[in-house]
Protein backbone atom coordinates (compact mmCIF):
# COMPACT_ATOMS: atom_id res chain seq x y z
CA UNK A 1 0.00 0.00 0.00
CA UNK A 2 1.58 3.20 -0.82
CA UNK A 3 1.20 6.05 2.23
CA UNK A 4 0.68 9.71 1.24
CA UNK A 5 4.22 10.00 3.00
CA UNK A 6 5.45 8.85 -0.41
CA UNK A 7 3.78 12.03 -2.47
CA UNK A 8 7.20 14.00 -2.98
CA UNK A 9 6.78 17.15 -1.03
CA UNK A 10 9.11 19.59 -2.32
CA UNK A 11 8.90 18.32 -6.32
CA UNK A 12 5.58 19.20 -8.74
CA UNK A 13 4.66 18.92 -12.00
CA UNK A 14 7.24 22.33 -13.41
CA UNK A 15 9.58 23.16 -10.72
CA UNK A 16 11.35 22.32 -7.73
CA UNK A 17 11.34 23.73 -4.14
CA UNK A 18 15.06 23.72 -3.07
CA UNK A 19 17.66 25.54 -0.77
CA UNK A 20 19.64 28.63 -2.05
CA UNK A 21 22.66 28.24 -3.65
CA UNK A 22 25.51 30.02 -2.76
CA UNK A 23 27.50 29.95 -5.96
CA UNK A 24 24.46 30.38 -8.81
CA UNK A 25 21.76 31.90 -7.26
CA UNK A 26 23.18 35.10 -6.76
CA UNK A 27 24.18 36.65 -9.77
CA UNK A 28 20.63 35.91 -10.72
CA UNK A 29 18.76 37.17 -7.41
CA UNK A 30 20.82 40.03 -7.79
CA UNK A 31 19.51 40.68 -11.22
CA UNK A 32 16.08 39.86 -10.02
CA UNK A 33 16.81 43.34 -7.77
CA UNK A 34 17.46 45.82 -10.26
CA UNK A 35 14.07 44.50 -11.81
CA UNK A 36 11.97 47.22 -9.94
CA UNK A 37 8.74 46.06 -11.77
CA UNK A 38 8.82 43.13 -10.37
CA UNK A 39 10.32 43.89 -7.08
CA UNK A 40 7.76 46.64 -6.89
CA UNK A 41 5.07 43.61 -6.97
CA UNK A 42 7.12 41.60 -4.70
CA UNK A 43 7.91 43.52 -1.99
CA UNK A 44 6.81 47.00 -0.09
CA UNK A 45 10.86 47.77 0.64
CA UNK A 46 11.77 50.66 -1.17
CA UNK A 47 13.40 49.01 -4.67
CA UNK A 48 16.81 49.01 -4.08
CA UNK A 49 19.13 47.57 -6.56
CA UNK A 50 22.16 44.84 -4.91
CA UNK A 51 25.25 43.52 -6.24
CA UNK A 52 25.61 39.55 -6.15
CA UNK A 53 28.01 39.82 -3.22
CA UNK A 54 25.88 41.61 -0.84
CA UNK A 55 22.63 39.27 -2.02
CA UNK A 56 24.98 36.51 -0.88
CA UNK A 57 25.04 37.64 2.66
CA UNK A 58 21.31 37.84 2.72
CA UNK A 59 21.34 34.19 2.26
CA UNK A 60 23.49 34.03 5.07
CA UNK A 61 20.80 35.76 7.19
CA UNK A 62 17.66 33.36 5.63
CA UNK A 63 19.82 30.06 6.30
CA UNK A 64 20.65 31.59 9.96
CA UNK A 65 17.00 33.18 10.59
CA UNK A 66 15.51 29.29 9.18
CA UNK A 67 18.12 27.52 11.35
CA UNK A 68 17.62 29.93 15.10
CA UNK A 69 14.33 31.57 14.69
CA UNK A 70 12.41 28.55 13.23
CA UNK A 71 9.82 30.64 12.04
CA UNK A 72 10.70 30.63 8.58
CA UNK A 73 10.95 28.28 5.56
CA UNK A 74 13.09 30.04 2.44
CA UNK A 75 12.86 27.69 -0.71
CA UNK A 76 14.94 28.59 -4.33
CA UNK A 77 12.39 27.70 -7.48
CA UNK A 78 13.49 25.99 -9.63
CA UNK A 79 12.44 24.92 -13.21
CA UNK A 80 12.35 21.16 -13.43
CA UNK A 81 13.19 21.35 -17.10
CA UNK A 82 16.08 22.88 -17.15
CA UNK A 83 17.52 23.76 -13.25
CA UNK A 84 16.93 27.29 -13.80
CA UNK A 85 16.54 29.29 -10.75
CA UNK A 86 12.95 30.82 -11.32
CA UNK A 87 11.93 32.40 -8.24
CA UNK A 88 11.14 32.34 -4.32
CA UNK A 89 8.85 30.75 -2.33
CA UNK A 90 8.49 31.94 1.32
CA UNK A 91 6.74 30.51 4.43
CA UNK A 92 7.06 33.25 6.98
CA UNK A 93 6.33 34.57 10.28
CA UNK A 94 4.83 31.46 11.96
CA UNK A 95 3.24 31.21 14.92
CA UNK A 96 3.28 27.95 15.88
CA UNK A 97 0.51 28.18 18.83
CA UNK A 98 -1.77 29.33 16.56
CA UNK A 99 -0.87 27.73 13.53
CA UNK A 100 -0.89 31.14 11.91
CA UNK A 101 1.67 32.55 8.85
CA UNK A 102 2.32 34.53 5.71
CA UNK A 103 3.19 33.25 2.71
CA UNK A 104 5.49 34.63 -0.26
CA UNK A 105 6.05 33.89 -3.78
CA UNK A 106 8.07 35.80 -6.37
CA UNK A 107 8.63 34.29 -10.55
CA UNK A 108 10.15 37.34 -11.96
CA UNK A 109 9.81 36.08 -15.43
CA UNK A 110 6.28 36.58 -16.94
CA UNK A 111 7.40 33.40 -19.19
CA UNK A 112 7.77 31.26 -16.56
CA UNK A 113 4.26 32.68 -14.91
CA UNK A 114 2.35 31.91 -18.13
CA UNK A 115 3.77 28.62 -18.16
CA UNK A 116 1.84 27.88 -15.09
CA UNK A 117 4.73 28.00 -12.34
CA UNK A 118 3.18 29.82 -9.88
CA UNK A 119 -0.27 27.47 -9.60
CA UNK A 120 2.36 24.46 -9.13
CA UNK A 121 4.60 26.11 -6.42
CA UNK A 122 1.28 27.39 -4.28
CA UNK A 123 0.03 23.65 -4.70
CA UNK A 124 3.38 22.45 -2.96
CA UNK A 125 3.37 25.18 -0.64
CA UNK A 126 -0.22 24.96 0.68
CA UNK A 127 0.28 21.08 0.75
CA UNK A 128 3.19 21.78 2.71
CA UNK A 129 1.99 24.26 5.60
CA UNK A 130 -1.00 21.87 6.13
CA UNK A 131 -0.12 18.56 6.07
CA UNK A 132 3.74 19.04 7.12
CA UNK A 133 3.84 22.21 9.11
CA UNK A 134 0.05 21.87 10.18
CA UNK A 135 -0.73 25.66 9.91
CA UNK A 136 -4.65 26.44 10.17
CA UNK A 137 -4.36 29.60 8.99
CA UNK A 138 -2.24 31.22 5.82
CA UNK A 139 -2.21 34.71 4.64
CA UNK A 140 -0.57 36.67 1.64
CA UNK A 141 -0.63 40.45 1.32
CA UNK A 142 -0.65 42.18 -1.44
CA UNK A 143 -0.87 46.01 -2.64
CA UNK A 144 -4.56 46.37 -4.33
CA UNK A 145 -1.64 47.36 -8.07
CA UNK A 146 -0.51 43.59 -7.79
CA UNK A 147 -3.89 42.35 -10.22
CA UNK A 148 -2.50 39.66 -11.38
CA UNK A 149 -1.63 38.24 -8.28
CA UNK A 150 -5.14 39.18 -6.48
CA UNK A 151 -6.98 36.95 -9.04
CA UNK A 152 -3.95 34.30 -8.66
CA UNK A 153 -4.46 34.11 -4.81
CA UNK A 154 -8.65 34.34 -5.70
CA UNK A 155 -8.59 31.36 -8.12
CA UNK A 156 -6.53 29.27 -5.78
CA UNK A 157 -9.03 29.55 -2.77
CA UNK A 158 -7.75 32.67 -1.34
CA UNK A 159 -10.31 34.92 0.50
CA UNK A 160 -9.77 38.91 0.88
CA UNK A 161 -10.14 39.69 4.80
CA UNK A 162 -8.38 42.78 4.90
CA UNK A 163 -7.99 46.18 3.06
CA UNK A 164 -5.60 48.51 4.80
CA UNK A 165 -6.54 51.75 3.12
CA UNK A 166 -3.93 53.94 1.53
CA UNK A 167 -1.32 51.79 3.40
CA UNK A 168 1.14 51.89 0.03
CA UNK A 169 2.43 54.82 -1.33
CA UNK A 170 3.94 54.52 -4.54
CA UNK A 171 3.90 55.64 -8.31
CA UNK A 172 2.72 59.26 -7.25
CA UNK A 173 -0.47 57.47 -5.48
CA UNK A 174 -2.03 55.51 -2.35
CA UNK A 175 -2.69 52.30 -3.42
CA UNK A 176 -4.70 50.08 -0.15
CA UNK A 177 -2.95 46.85 1.03
CA UNK A 178 -5.04 43.74 0.84
CA UNK A 179 -4.15 41.25 3.02
CA UNK A 180 -5.86 37.28 1.82
CA UNK A 181 -6.05 33.87 3.55
CA UNK A 182 -6.87 30.39 3.30
CA UNK A 183 -7.46 28.00 5.95
CA UNK A 184 -6.81 24.64 5.95
CA UNK A 185 -10.75 23.55 5.75
CA UNK A 186 -11.24 25.50 3.20
CA UNK A 187 -8.48 23.83 1.48
CA UNK A 188 -9.24 20.59 2.54
CA UNK A 189 -12.80 20.87 0.86
CA UNK A 190 -11.12 22.24 -2.44
CA UNK A 191 -9.16 18.76 -2.52
CA UNK A 192 -12.01 17.08 -2.02
CA UNK A 193 -14.15 18.80 -4.60
CA UNK A 194 -10.71 18.58 -7.38
CA UNK A 195 -10.29 14.56 -6.66
CA UNK B 1 -1.55 73.10 15.33
CA UNK B 2 -3.89 76.05 16.40
CA UNK B 3 -0.75 78.61 17.31
CA UNK B 4 2.71 78.79 17.22
CA UNK B 5 2.82 77.29 21.26
CA UNK B 6 1.77 73.86 19.76
CA UNK B 7 5.09 73.31 18.63
CA UNK B 8 6.71 73.51 22.17
CA UNK B 9 4.33 72.36 23.86
CA UNK B 10 4.86 68.64 25.41
CA UNK B 11 4.17 66.73 23.18
CA UNK B 12 4.38 63.43 24.99
CA UNK B 13 2.27 64.92 27.81
CA UNK B 14 -1.59 64.15 28.21
CA UNK B 15 -4.63 64.49 30.24
CA UNK B 16 -4.00 61.33 32.40
CA UNK B 17 -0.99 60.23 31.16
CA UNK B 18 2.58 60.82 29.94
CA UNK B 19 5.12 59.10 27.90
CA UNK B 20 8.66 58.58 29.24
CA UNK B 21 11.32 56.58 28.06
CA UNK B 22 12.22 52.72 28.94
CA UNK B 23 14.88 52.90 31.58
CA UNK B 24 14.88 48.97 31.74
CA UNK B 25 16.29 49.62 35.58
CA UNK B 26 13.74 51.24 36.82
CA UNK B 27 10.64 49.72 34.75
CA UNK B 28 11.55 46.13 34.19
CA UNK B 29 9.86 44.58 37.59
CA UNK B 30 6.75 46.45 36.36
CA UNK B 31 6.76 44.25 33.51
CA UNK B 32 7.90 41.69 34.95
CA UNK B 33 4.58 41.59 37.31
CA UNK B 34 2.71 42.22 33.46
CA UNK B 35 3.78 38.95 32.13
CA UNK B 36 2.97 36.80 35.04
CA UNK B 37 -1.08 38.31 34.31
CA UNK B 38 -1.91 35.76 31.56
CA UNK B 39 -5.06 37.68 31.18
CA UNK B 40 -3.00 40.45 30.03
CA UNK B 41 -0.33 38.50 28.01
CA UNK B 42 -3.44 36.99 26.32
CA UNK B 43 -4.85 40.27 25.30
CA UNK B 44 -1.77 41.52 24.37
CA UNK B 45 0.06 39.18 22.47
CA UNK B 46 -0.82 36.13 20.27
CA UNK B 47 2.16 33.97 21.44
CA UNK B 48 1.83 31.23 24.67
CA UNK B 49 1.82 33.35 28.12
CA UNK B 50 5.30 33.21 30.03
CA UNK B 51 6.06 34.25 32.90
CA UNK B 52 9.85 36.52 32.57
CA UNK B 53 12.24 37.00 35.38
CA UNK B 54 13.43 40.33 36.40
CA UNK B 55 16.57 39.67 34.54
CA UNK B 56 15.38 38.20 31.19
CA UNK B 57 12.48 41.19 31.05
CA UNK B 58 15.88 43.27 31.67
CA UNK B 59 18.04 41.52 29.29
CA UNK B 60 14.68 42.00 26.06
CA UNK B 61 14.59 46.06 26.69
CA UNK B 62 17.76 46.60 27.11
CA UNK B 63 18.77 44.45 23.56
CA UNK B 64 15.92 46.13 22.01
CA UNK B 65 17.12 49.40 23.27
CA UNK B 66 20.61 49.19 21.41
CA UNK B 67 19.17 48.35 18.23
CA UNK B 68 18.41 52.15 18.34
CA UNK B 69 15.95 51.27 15.28
CA UNK B 70 13.96 54.38 14.05
CA UNK B 71 11.33 51.63 12.82
CA UNK B 72 10.55 50.79 16.59
CA UNK B 73 9.90 52.90 18.98
CA UNK B 74 8.40 52.14 22.51
CA UNK B 75 7.72 54.05 25.72
CA UNK B 76 6.08 53.33 29.03
CA UNK B 77 3.15 55.28 30.22
CA UNK B 78 3.26 56.99 33.69
CA UNK B 79 -0.18 58.17 35.34
CA UNK B 80 0.41 61.98 35.41
CA UNK B 81 -1.39 61.85 38.83
CA UNK B 82 1.40 59.42 41.16
CA UNK B 83 3.78 59.06 38.03
CA UNK B 84 3.59 55.12 38.26
CA UNK B 85 4.75 53.13 35.84
CA UNK B 86 1.06 51.54 34.12
CA UNK B 87 1.75 50.48 31.04
CA UNK B 88 4.12 50.30 27.65
CA UNK B 89 3.13 51.80 24.16
CA UNK B 90 5.09 51.90 21.15
CA UNK B 91 5.25 50.78 17.40
CA UNK B 92 6.83 48.96 15.14
CA UNK B 93 7.48 47.71 11.52
CA UNK B 94 7.44 51.43 10.51
CA UNK B 95 7.78 51.78 6.38
CA UNK B 96 8.53 55.50 6.00
CA UNK B 97 8.31 55.27 2.64
CA UNK B 98 5.14 53.76 2.73
CA UNK B 99 3.90 56.20 5.98
CA UNK B 100 2.43 53.58 7.27
CA UNK B 101 3.09 51.55 11.12
CA UNK B 102 1.34 49.51 13.76
CA UNK B 103 1.68 50.68 16.86
CA UNK B 104 0.66 48.48 20.10
CA UNK B 105 -0.28 49.24 23.89
CA UNK B 106 -0.65 47.61 27.03
CA UNK B 107 -1.96 49.07 30.52
CA UNK B 108 -0.44 46.43 32.56
CA UNK B 109 -1.56 47.50 35.68
CA UNK B 110 -4.80 46.11 36.22
CA UNK B 111 -6.40 49.69 38.98
CA UNK B 112 -6.11 51.67 35.93
CA UNK B 113 -7.86 49.15 33.42
CA UNK B 114 -11.01 51.36 31.68
CA UNK B 115 -10.70 54.40 33.02
CA UNK B 116 -9.45 56.10 29.86
CA UNK B 117 -5.39 56.15 30.83
CA UNK B 118 -5.11 54.23 27.51
CA UNK B 119 -7.50 56.23 25.10
CA UNK B 120 -5.08 58.92 26.50
CA UNK B 121 -1.74 56.89 25.58
CA UNK B 122 -2.68 55.90 22.33
CA UNK B 123 -4.03 59.80 21.66
CA UNK B 124 -0.26 60.94 22.39
CA UNK B 125 0.80 58.62 20.12
CA UNK B 126 -1.33 59.02 17.37
CA UNK B 127 -0.47 63.53 17.95
CA UNK B 128 3.05 62.08 17.71
CA UNK B 129 2.80 59.73 14.60
CA UNK B 130 1.08 62.72 12.72
CA UNK B 131 2.65 65.52 13.67
CA UNK B 132 6.17 64.65 14.78
CA UNK B 133 7.10 61.50 12.12
CA UNK B 134 4.71 62.86 9.82
CA UNK B 135 3.78 59.30 8.90
CA UNK B 136 0.41 58.89 6.57
CA UNK B 137 -1.94 55.78 8.73
CA UNK B 138 -1.53 54.08 12.01
CA UNK B 139 -2.25 50.37 11.89
CA UNK B 140 -3.28 48.36 14.07
CA UNK B 141 -4.66 44.31 15.56
CA UNK B 142 -6.76 43.54 17.92
CA UNK B 143 -8.43 40.06 19.02
CA UNK B 144 -12.04 39.86 18.73
CA UNK B 145 -12.27 39.04 22.44
CA UNK B 146 -10.61 42.20 23.47
CA UNK B 147 -13.81 44.32 23.61
CA UNK B 148 -12.74 47.02 25.68
CA UNK B 149 -9.86 47.70 24.03
CA UNK B 150 -11.65 48.02 20.38
CA UNK B 151 -13.90 50.41 22.33
CA UNK B 152 -10.72 52.53 22.92
CA UNK B 153 -9.71 52.05 19.57
CA UNK B 154 -12.75 53.60 17.94
CA UNK B 155 -12.84 56.21 20.41
CA UNK B 156 -9.71 57.72 19.16
CA UNK B 157 -11.02 57.55 15.59
CA UNK B 158 -9.63 54.06 13.75
CA UNK B 159 -12.01 52.07 12.16
CA UNK B 160 -11.80 48.34 11.57
CA UNK B 161 -10.38 47.26 8.41
CA UNK B 162 -10.85 44.07 8.13
CA UNK B 163 -10.59 40.76 9.90
CA UNK B 164 -8.04 37.61 9.64
CA UNK B 165 -9.93 34.36 10.42
CA UNK B 166 -9.39 31.83 13.04
CA UNK B 167 -5.85 33.79 13.64
CA UNK B 168 -6.10 32.63 17.60
CA UNK B 169 -6.20 29.72 19.14
CA UNK B 170 -6.94 29.76 22.46
CA UNK B 171 -9.46 27.95 25.18
CA UNK B 172 -10.36 25.38 22.66
CA UNK B 173 -11.57 27.64 20.17
CA UNK B 174 -10.40 29.77 17.28
CA UNK B 175 -10.99 33.82 17.00
CA UNK B 176 -10.40 36.23 14.80
CA UNK B 177 -7.97 39.32 14.59
CA UNK B 178 -9.57 42.46 13.52
CA UNK B 179 -7.45 44.83 11.48
CA UNK B 180 -7.72 48.55 12.72
CA UNK B 181 -6.49 52.07 10.87
CA UNK B 182 -6.77 55.65 10.89
CA UNK B 183 -5.72 57.85 8.03
CA UNK B 184 -3.53 60.66 8.69
CA UNK B 185 -6.40 63.19 7.83
CA UNK B 186 -8.81 61.61 9.48
CA UNK B 187 -7.03 62.03 12.89
CA UNK B 188 -6.92 66.30 11.55
CA UNK B 189 -10.40 66.23 10.95
CA UNK B 190 -11.37 65.00 14.69
CA UNK B 191 -8.50 66.72 16.68
CA UNK B 192 -8.78 70.26 14.33
CA UNK C 1 0.54 57.65 -12.95
CA UNK C 2 -2.39 57.78 -15.32
CA UNK C 3 -3.36 54.01 -14.76
CA UNK C 4 -2.68 50.77 -12.50
CA UNK C 5 -0.76 49.61 -15.54
CA UNK C 6 2.61 51.91 -15.31
CA UNK C 7 3.48 50.13 -11.68
CA UNK C 8 4.39 47.83 -14.03
CA UNK C 9 7.74 50.02 -15.53
CA UNK C 10 11.49 49.53 -14.61
CA UNK C 11 11.60 52.96 -12.48
CA UNK C 12 15.77 52.06 -12.48
CA UNK C 13 16.10 51.91 -15.91
CA UNK C 14 15.41 54.67 -18.56
CA UNK C 15 16.25 55.43 -22.75
CA UNK C 16 19.62 54.84 -22.38
CA UNK C 17 20.91 54.86 -18.87
CA UNK C 18 20.02 52.64 -15.31
CA UNK C 19 20.12 53.09 -11.86
CA UNK C 20 22.39 49.87 -10.44
CA UNK C 21 23.66 48.77 -7.28
CA UNK C 22 26.49 49.98 -5.31
CA UNK C 23 28.85 47.65 -6.05
CA UNK C 24 32.30 48.07 -4.04
CA UNK C 25 34.95 46.88 -6.45
CA UNK C 26 33.77 48.42 -9.67
CA UNK C 27 32.92 52.22 -7.75
CA UNK C 28 36.14 52.34 -6.74
CA UNK C 29 38.12 51.46 -9.81
CA UNK C 30 35.83 53.91 -11.42
CA UNK C 31 36.35 56.48 -8.83
CA UNK C 32 39.82 56.28 -8.74
CA UNK C 33 39.91 56.40 -12.46
CA UNK C 34 37.85 59.64 -12.51
CA UNK C 35 39.72 61.01 -9.49
CA UNK C 36 42.44 61.58 -12.14
CA UNK C 37 40.25 64.43 -13.86
CA UNK C 38 40.60 67.45 -12.05
CA UNK C 39 37.67 68.87 -13.95
CA UNK C 40 35.40 66.48 -12.55
CA UNK C 41 37.03 66.29 -9.33
CA UNK C 42 36.21 70.32 -9.05
CA UNK C 43 33.06 69.64 -10.47
CA UNK C 44 31.68 67.49 -7.63
CA UNK C 45 34.17 68.11 -4.59
CA UNK C 46 34.82 71.05 -2.69
CA UNK C 47 37.94 70.33 -1.18
CA UNK C 48 40.81 70.14 -3.23
CA UNK C 49 41.57 66.60 -5.32
CA UNK C 50 43.91 64.77 -2.77
CA UNK C 51 45.43 61.73 -4.78
CA UNK C 52 44.16 59.11 -3.09
CA UNK C 53 45.61 55.48 -3.97
CA UNK C 54 42.84 53.00 -5.16
CA UNK C 55 42.69 50.92 -1.88
CA UNK C 56 42.11 53.87 -0.02
CA UNK C 57 39.19 54.67 -2.18
CA UNK C 58 37.99 51.89 -1.80
CA UNK C 59 38.08 52.44 2.09
CA UNK C 60 36.47 55.52 2.37
CA UNK C 61 33.84 54.46 -0.19
CA UNK C 62 32.91 52.09 2.17
CA UNK C 63 33.21 54.20 5.16
CA UNK C 64 30.77 57.00 3.80
CA UNK C 65 28.18 54.79 1.78
CA UNK C 66 27.76 51.62 3.73
CA UNK C 67 26.01 49.71 1.10
CA UNK C 68 23.23 49.06 3.28
CA UNK C 69 22.29 52.38 4.71
CA UNK C 70 18.67 52.92 4.41
CA UNK C 71 19.27 56.78 4.96
CA UNK C 72 22.20 57.07 2.06
CA UNK C 73 21.64 55.69 -1.33
CA UNK C 74 23.78 55.79 -4.02
CA UNK C 75 23.41 53.69 -7.51
CA UNK C 76 26.15 53.62 -10.56
CA UNK C 77 24.81 54.73 -13.86
CA UNK C 78 25.04 52.42 -15.99
CA UNK C 79 24.39 52.52 -20.23
CA UNK C 80 21.87 50.34 -20.99
CA UNK C 81 23.72 49.21 -24.03
CA UNK C 82 27.04 48.27 -22.79
CA UNK C 83 26.36 47.78 -19.50
CA UNK C 84 28.92 50.49 -18.61
CA UNK C 85 29.57 52.11 -15.56
CA UNK C 86 29.63 56.19 -16.49
CA UNK C 87 29.33 57.78 -13.17
CA UNK C 88 26.80 57.95 -9.92
CA UNK C 89 23.67 59.29 -9.01
CA UNK C 90 23.04 59.39 -4.86
CA UNK C 91 20.64 60.51 -2.36
CA UNK C 92 22.41 61.16 1.18
CA UNK C 93 20.89 62.30 4.41
CA UNK C 94 17.49 61.43 4.15
CA UNK C 95 15.09 63.24 6.45
CA UNK C 96 12.08 60.85 6.27
CA UNK C 97 10.05 62.29 8.88
CA UNK C 98 10.22 65.82 6.82
CA UNK C 99 10.53 64.07 3.52
CA UNK C 100 13.89 65.79 2.84
CA UNK C 101 17.18 64.72 0.86
CA UNK C 102 20.43 66.06 -0.65
CA UNK C 103 21.27 64.59 -4.15
CA UNK C 104 24.22 64.19 -5.84
CA UNK C 105 25.72 63.12 -9.26
CA UNK C 106 28.41 62.60 -11.22
CA UNK C 107 29.45 61.66 -14.94
CA UNK C 108 32.86 60.26 -14.31
CA UNK C 109 33.68 59.22 -17.66
CA UNK C 110 34.27 62.07 -20.04
CA UNK C 111 32.75 60.43 -23.05
CA UNK C 112 29.42 60.66 -21.90
CA UNK C 113 29.15 64.23 -20.80
CA UNK C 114 26.93 66.58 -22.53
CA UNK C 115 24.74 64.25 -24.11
CA UNK C 116 21.91 64.24 -22.11
CA UNK C 117 23.14 61.13 -20.08
CA UNK C 118 23.15 63.12 -16.61
CA UNK C 119 19.82 64.57 -17.55
CA UNK C 120 18.15 61.24 -17.89
CA UNK C 121 19.76 59.53 -14.79
CA UNK C 122 18.96 62.45 -13.00
CA UNK C 123 15.17 62.12 -13.85
CA UNK C 124 15.54 58.17 -13.32
CA UNK C 125 16.44 59.87 -9.36
CA UNK C 126 13.96 61.96 -8.78
CA UNK C 127 11.27 59.32 -10.13
CA UNK C 128 12.65 57.19 -7.62
CA UNK C 129 12.86 59.67 -4.90
CA UNK C 130 9.45 60.98 -5.68
CA UNK C 131 7.32 57.69 -6.38
CA UNK C 132 8.80 55.19 -4.82
CA UNK C 133 10.40 56.66 -1.49
CA UNK C 134 8.03 59.37 -1.40
CA UNK C 135 9.91 62.25 -0.14
CA UNK C 136 8.52 65.73 -0.39
CA UNK C 137 11.69 67.56 -1.67
CA UNK C 138 15.18 66.81 -2.66
CA UNK C 139 17.62 69.61 -2.29
CA UNK C 140 21.25 70.15 -3.89
CA UNK C 141 23.91 72.53 -4.14
CA UNK C 142 26.22 73.48 -6.95
CA UNK C 143 29.27 75.09 -7.52
CA UNK C 144 28.77 78.77 -8.85
CA UNK C 145 31.13 78.31 -11.80
CA UNK C 146 29.47 74.91 -12.84
CA UNK C 147 26.67 76.34 -15.01
CA UNK C 148 26.26 73.33 -17.50
CA UNK C 149 25.27 71.45 -14.17
CA UNK C 150 22.82 74.68 -13.03
CA UNK C 151 21.41 74.60 -16.10
CA UNK C 152 20.57 70.78 -16.37
CA UNK C 153 19.29 71.00 -12.78
CA UNK C 154 16.52 73.71 -14.05
CA UNK C 155 15.75 71.53 -16.73
CA UNK C 156 14.69 68.84 -14.42
CA UNK C 157 12.61 71.37 -12.40
CA UNK C 158 15.21 72.41 -9.63
CA UNK C 159 14.84 75.98 -8.91
CA UNK C 160 17.66 78.14 -7.24
CA UNK C 161 16.22 78.58 -3.19
CA UNK C 162 19.23 80.57 -2.46
CA UNK C 163 23.34 81.40 -2.52
CA UNK C 164 25.79 80.73 0.22
CA UNK C 165 27.90 83.71 -0.97
CA UNK C 166 31.69 83.65 -1.42
CA UNK C 167 31.89 79.91 -0.37
CA UNK C 168 34.72 78.35 -2.51
CA UNK C 169 37.91 79.83 -3.07
CA UNK C 170 39.11 79.15 -6.41
CA UNK C 171 41.63 79.93 -9.00
CA UNK C 172 41.85 82.81 -7.46
CA UNK C 173 38.29 84.57 -6.68
CA UNK C 174 35.50 83.59 -4.77
CA UNK C 175 32.37 81.95 -5.65
CA UNK C 176 29.30 81.22 -4.46
CA UNK C 177 27.35 78.00 -3.70
CA UNK C 178 24.44 77.75 -5.04
CA UNK C 179 21.82 76.13 -3.33
CA UNK C 180 18.41 74.76 -5.37
CA UNK C 181 15.59 72.46 -4.76
CA UNK C 182 12.62 70.68 -6.42
CA UNK C 183 9.43 69.94 -4.59
CA UNK C 184 7.51 66.88 -5.10
CA UNK C 185 4.48 68.26 -6.53
CA UNK C 186 6.46 70.39 -9.27
CA UNK C 187 8.01 67.22 -10.36
CA UNK C 188 4.71 65.62 -10.74
CA UNK C 189 3.51 68.63 -12.66
CA UNK C 190 6.14 68.58 -14.78
CA UNK C 191 6.14 64.42 -15.16
CA UNK C 192 2.47 64.22 -15.81
CA UNK C 193 1.76 62.73 -12.72
CA UNK C 194 -1.37 62.46 -11.12
CA UNK C 195 -1.46 62.28 -7.53
CA UNK C 196 -5.18 61.26 -6.17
Amino acid sequence: MTTSFAIPLFEGDLVRLTPVDYDKDPEVVAAWTHNAEFMRMYSLQPVRPLTAAQVKKQFEQIDKDMDEGKRLFHFAIRSKEDDRLIGVARIEWIEWSNGTAFLKIGLPDPADRRKGCGGDVLRLLLRFAFREVNLHHLEVVLPEYNVPALRFFEKHGFTIEVRRRQAVNRGGRRWDLIHMAILRPEWEARNERQK
Amino acid sequence: MKDKNELTADLLRGKLVRLCAMDSESISKFFVGWTHDSEYWRLMAATPPYPWSQEGVKKFIEKELQKDDPRNIFFVIRALEDDRVIGEIGFDGTSYSQGDTFVGIGIGERDYWGKGYGTDAMNIILRYVFTELNLQRVSLTVFEYNARAIRSYEKCGFRVEGRAREIIHREGRRWDIIFMGILQEEWQALNA
Amino acid sequence: MRDKNEMATNLLCGKNVKLTAQDMDQAARHYFQWSQDPEYMRSVEGEPPVPLSLKATKEVNERDWPEDDPDNIMFLIRTLQEDQIIGFANLDYISWHHGDSYMGIGIGDKAYRGKGYGTEAMNLLLRYAFTELNLHRISLTVFEYNQRAIHMYQKCGFKIEGMNRDYHYRDGRRWNLVCMGILREEWLNLNEYITP
